[in-house]
């Protein structure tokens, strides 16, 4: 009778708990799907604060640049070196300037600069704006008439839709000279015939869903990092869980973002 | 002036305000005192739409606070926060005239300079620290600062958040006395939150003990220390042993 009881008891424990769960997680996507419409809708009605909206074009644009920079750099080394030595084993070492020039513009680009920003920008945003709900700074914006998801988030989820794309062609250009000055260097390439190559190849369709998805991501990390600020719990602990929280969401989803938008623009 | 009744709120479950009803007569000012936790800045946040309460009514003026433009309604309040909530980024003169640097009140840039150096000198600081950082200030400048914009834009009401938290008693006094003075000076509506009975006796006209959620007494500030109340004795003589539990 016991072994009966606890036979139909532990999977009913274990589904009630994926059901908590599932209703869980979907009230979070719920809440997630209304702050990014109403963050949206700040966006295309006044005011717009252009102070904040010119300090967040700083912070998410221009001073993302070096990171970004290395990173398409290395990127666009490592990955020349690697299509010509995997291309050796069946004859195609020729194909380095292609395969670079679409890996970086398709996928590394636009993913790496993403990931890039989510650790750099999500963070930020996530910890200043928690700071400032634990310090009641937020409240007091709300005391002296003024909105914050038009002060605070409208401004960062401008800027970060407007930068990244610009963010990720600046990488996909580098992480190509990074492949360029490797293929060139040490690979034996002919600079003229590898810059040819890479242009030939190159099609405004590559472009465009590279410029898609830095829009994307860009927005992904600006507004997690905004809704996990404004979502923060108390104190310290309620900072720092904001924040690895936001980082965590922002890189999943573009990833997330990554799959499907490749899916619509290559999947034919 | 400001009249809530029968006000609610719980959070998860756990009730906060039970029942808080108290009205604050125009031009007076109003101190409540309460222990930590009995609800005192929840019922600030619920007049200021902060906080949603689960039921009751709020009026200004006879007006219900929850309906309306809630813009007009706040460009009637200065709120005055426990840790003075200065915006980091902002130097100090920006803090004191946000409000006169942006929306329905917006002034331009140098005469919000000109009221925002006018208000620090109102509150005892010098030019000088217009330009500065907050994080720069010591916690009594910052009250300072913060008392400053709380009256900029010159509300007919004004909020206090623990006013004196974290100051020494020589601060306190002199934070005190700014607010007693500024309350008189603008004629404002008072409504300060605190369980530092200085401030309670250099600020108050009025005076109102919040206790597991509901005003368990409502006086004069004269007739508060002749109260037969055990709750309110208990708290203004600060003893252990009494109605009110103290964990220990």
């Amino acid at each position: 009778m016991s072994l009966t009881r606890t036979l139909v008891a532990a999977p009913a424990a274990a589904l009630g708990t994926l059901g908590r769960a599932v209703i869980r997680a979907l009230g979070a996507a719920g809440r997630l799907t209304l702050f990014a419409l109403a963050a949206l809708s700040h966006i295309v009605r006044p005011p717009l604060y252009p102070r904040e909206f010119g300090m967040a074009l700083l912070h998410i644009g221009w001073l993302s640049l070096p990171v970004v920079g290395m990173t398409a750099i290395f990127t666009g080394g490592a990955l020349a070196l690697q299509i010509y030595s995997g291309g050796a084993r069946f004859n195609a070492e020729a194909v380095v300037p292609q395969i670079v020039a679409i890996g970086m513009v398709r996928e590394l680009g636009p993913v790496l600069v993403g990931l890039m920003i989510a650790a750099r920008v999500t963070s930020s945003i996530a910890a200043e704006i928690a700071t400032m709900k634990v310090t009641e700074q937020v409240d007091a914006l709300v005391t002296l008439s003024t909105d914050p998801m038009k002060y605070l988030v409208a401004p960062r989820l401008l800027a970060a839709l407007l930068t990244v794309p610009l963010l990720v062609a600046v990488g996909d250009v580098i992480g190509i000279a990074g492949g360029y000055a490797v293929a060139t260097s040490s690979l034996g390439f002919n600079p003229v015939g590898y810059l040819a190559n890479t242009l030939n190849f190159l099609e405004p369709l590559d472009m465009l869903s590279s410029l898609a998805k830095g829009c994307a991501f860009g927005g992904i990390a600006a507004l997690m990092g905004c809704y996990y600020g404004m979502h923060s719990g108390r104190g310290a602990q309620g900072v720092g869980r904001a924040t690895k929280s936001s980082v965590e969401a922002a890189a999943i989803l573009i990833l997330a973002a990554n799959f499907l938008l490749t899916g619509v623009f290559f999947s034919a | 002036m400001i009249t809530l009744t029968d006000l609610h709120k719980s959070f998860d479950g756990a009730p906060v305000l039970r029942g808080t009803s108290l009205h604050v007569p125009k031009g007076s000012s109003m101190v409540i005192i309460g222990g930590s936790g009995t609800g005192k800045s929840v019922l600030l946040k619920c007049i200021l739409g902060l906080v949603t309460p689960d039921s009751g009514r709020i009026s200004i003026d006879g007006q219900d606070a929850t309906r309306g433009e809630r813009d007009a309604l706040l460009s009637r309040f200065g709120m005055l926060f426990q840790g003075a909530a200065l915006f980091d980024s902002l130097p100090v003169w920006q803090n004191v005239a946000f409000r006169l640097l942006r929306g329905p009140l917006r002034r331009p840039r140098r005469e919000a300079r000109e009221i925002a150096i006018e208000k620090l000198r109102r509150v005892g600081l010098g030019p000088e620290v217009a330009d500065r950082l907050p994080a720069e200030l010591s916690g009594g400048m910052q009250k300072r600062v913060g008392l400053a914009r709380a009256i900029a834009a010159e509300p007919e009401i004004i909020f206090f958040d623990e006013p004196t938290t974290g100051l020494d008693p020589i601060m306190a006094g002199v934070i005190n006395e700014l607010i007693r003075e500024i309350v008189t000076e603008m004629g404002v509506t008072a409504l300060t939150i605190t369980h530092d009975m200085s401030s309670v006796r250099a600020i108050a006209d009025r005076v109102a003990m919040l206790h597991a959620g509901k005003i368990r007494w409502e006086g004069p500030v004269e007739e508060m220390d002749a109260t037969a109340d055990p709750y309110v004795q208990q708290f203004i003589h600060g003893h252990a042993a009494g109605p009110i539990e103290a964990l220990r």
